[in-house]
């Protein structure tokens, strides 16, 4: 690991400031993706500037008709919520499905949404609820927020400090696990509100989460698992590599997507 | 260097390390607490896995200045000092769950946070997918999983 300096500021505004000034800075929250990444020298952030005695920015609570949940809030406590079970449970059995207990003690909401991983759960239940990522300095609509892989709409000195989850009528996800690492090679969130029909993917894109229109406008005729038979997506844009061919990751596309509508309307 | 100070196995302890120390190493070798050990290194055998604040935490993913002021528990830490080995422990032993033995630490405390979590009569389906972030080569888990089901009953008489 590259040597770096610490800091622990005490306010969103602090740690703000640190990342605007300093070279080379990173923000650290559970540490789960960042600490494994810098053992490997594939990141080596000069300055590391701490979240966790940021006061306010974890926690979670229903807000009128939406679910906030802070930027800290860790895996275990969305996917043991009483609140989240009640609103939104697929949300808190996604959470659930993260890593590994001890993963889940620590590894938190806004570092994964933050990191973007192209095979992370968070980014499909992020776009598939068609959240609101909720910074220092604005409001980000999901689907204006993932930009690729490892990439977001966040600006360099942007910190995540909480998410807005609208409730929905109905909702689930459906993971695929690779079975040595647990990500998901492939991941479905679906969710109904209204009209509003959002048909998520994780781990298949090569260039990360991405909406299924097709399976949406097919879905929005009538929200059930019959209405996608027989659909597929092209392989084209999918990821291959030694866990999965593009073709393979496309048809998983086609069946996790009828498996989570078919548990969302049971 | 940056001090450190936090509270292991009940008693305080404190030192001066660089801040690229990882929780495992301060364990390890500031404090010759080898019971812990690195498997691993990258946050997927569980061979590290601590107690932090009452819950399982990889201490190879820690850096040992985040868990300021924490209270730890290794597998040192585990039984009464000078007292029989904890429930978690002698199941282990009466049911013969392991052969090498590297896992181990992290094994049980990984499985004395699932009783925690879960309760004192754990199934096998519950007890094999809440191991998901614990490796074991040599047993293919077999005894491991009915050592944690008889552990977390010997627990609630404890």
């Amino acid at each position: 690991m590259y040597e770096f300096k610490f800091h622990r500021p005490t306010t969103v505004r602090q740690a703000a400031g640190l990342l605007a000034r300093q070279e080379e800075a990173k923000l650290l929250a559970g540490g789960h993706t960042l600490i494994p990444t810098m053992k490997l020298r594939l990141a080596g952030p000069k300055h590391i500037i701490d979240m966790s005695q940021i006061e306010g920015i974890s926690g979670i609570e229903m807000k009128g008709r939406s679910l906030v949940i802070g930027a800290l809030t860790r895996h275990v406590e969305v996917a043991t919520s009483p609140i989240v079970k009640e609103n939104i449970p697929a949300l808190a059995e996604l959470a659930g499905l993260i890593g590994d207990p001890a993963v889940r003690h620590r590894g938190t909401i806004g570092g994964s949404v933050a990191n973007n991983d192209p095979n992370a759960d968070y980014p499909a239940a992020v776009l598939g609820l068609g959240a609101t990522v909720i910074t220092n300095k604005r409001r980000i609509a999901a689907d204006d927020f993932f930009k690729g892989l490892f990439e977001t709409a966040l600006e360099p000195d942007e910190i995540i400090v909480r998410f807005q989850f609208p409730k929905v009528n109905k909702a689930a996800y459906m993971k695929f696990p690779n079975p040595a690492s647990r990500f998901a090679l492939v991941g479905v969130f679906v969710s109904k509100r209204g009209s509003d029909i959002r048909v998520a993917v994780t781990g298949a894109g090569s260039n990360g989460v991405f909406r299924v229109t097709s399976f949406e406008e097919a879905l929005k005729k009538r929200f059930g698992a019959k209405s996608l038979d027989g659909m597929t997506i092209p392989a084209d844009g999918m990821s291959s590599d030694i866990h999965g061919s593009a073709e393979y990751r496309a048809h998983l596309v086609g069946v996790l997507a009828r498996r989570a509508v078919a548990a969302a309307t049971a | 260097m940056t001090a450190v100070a936090m509270t292991v196995n009940g008693k305080a302890v404190t030192g001066d390390v660089d801040p690229r120390t990882l929780l495992v190493q301060f364990l390890r070798e500031h404090l010759r607490l080898t019971g812990t050990h690195v498997g691993c290194d990258t946050s997927q055998c569980g061979a590290c896995v601590v107690h932090v604040d009452g819950k399982a935490v990889k201490a190879c993913t820690t850096f040992a200045w985040q868990v300021q002021g924490a209270n730890i528990t290794t597998i040192e830490g585990l039984a009464e000092p000078n007292g029989p080995l904890h429930p978690m422990q002698e199941a282990f032993r009466e049911n013969h769950a392991l052969q090498c033995g590297y896992c181990t630490p992290g094994m049980i405390m990984s499985a004395v946070d699932i009783v925690w979590r879960k309760g004192n009569e754990l199934d096998e389906k519950t007890i094999r997918h809440e191991l998901e972030g614990n490796i074991c080569r040599c047993t293919g888990y077999h005894n491991i999983v009915k050592a944690i089901a008889a552990g977390a009953k010997a627990m609630a008489k404890a």
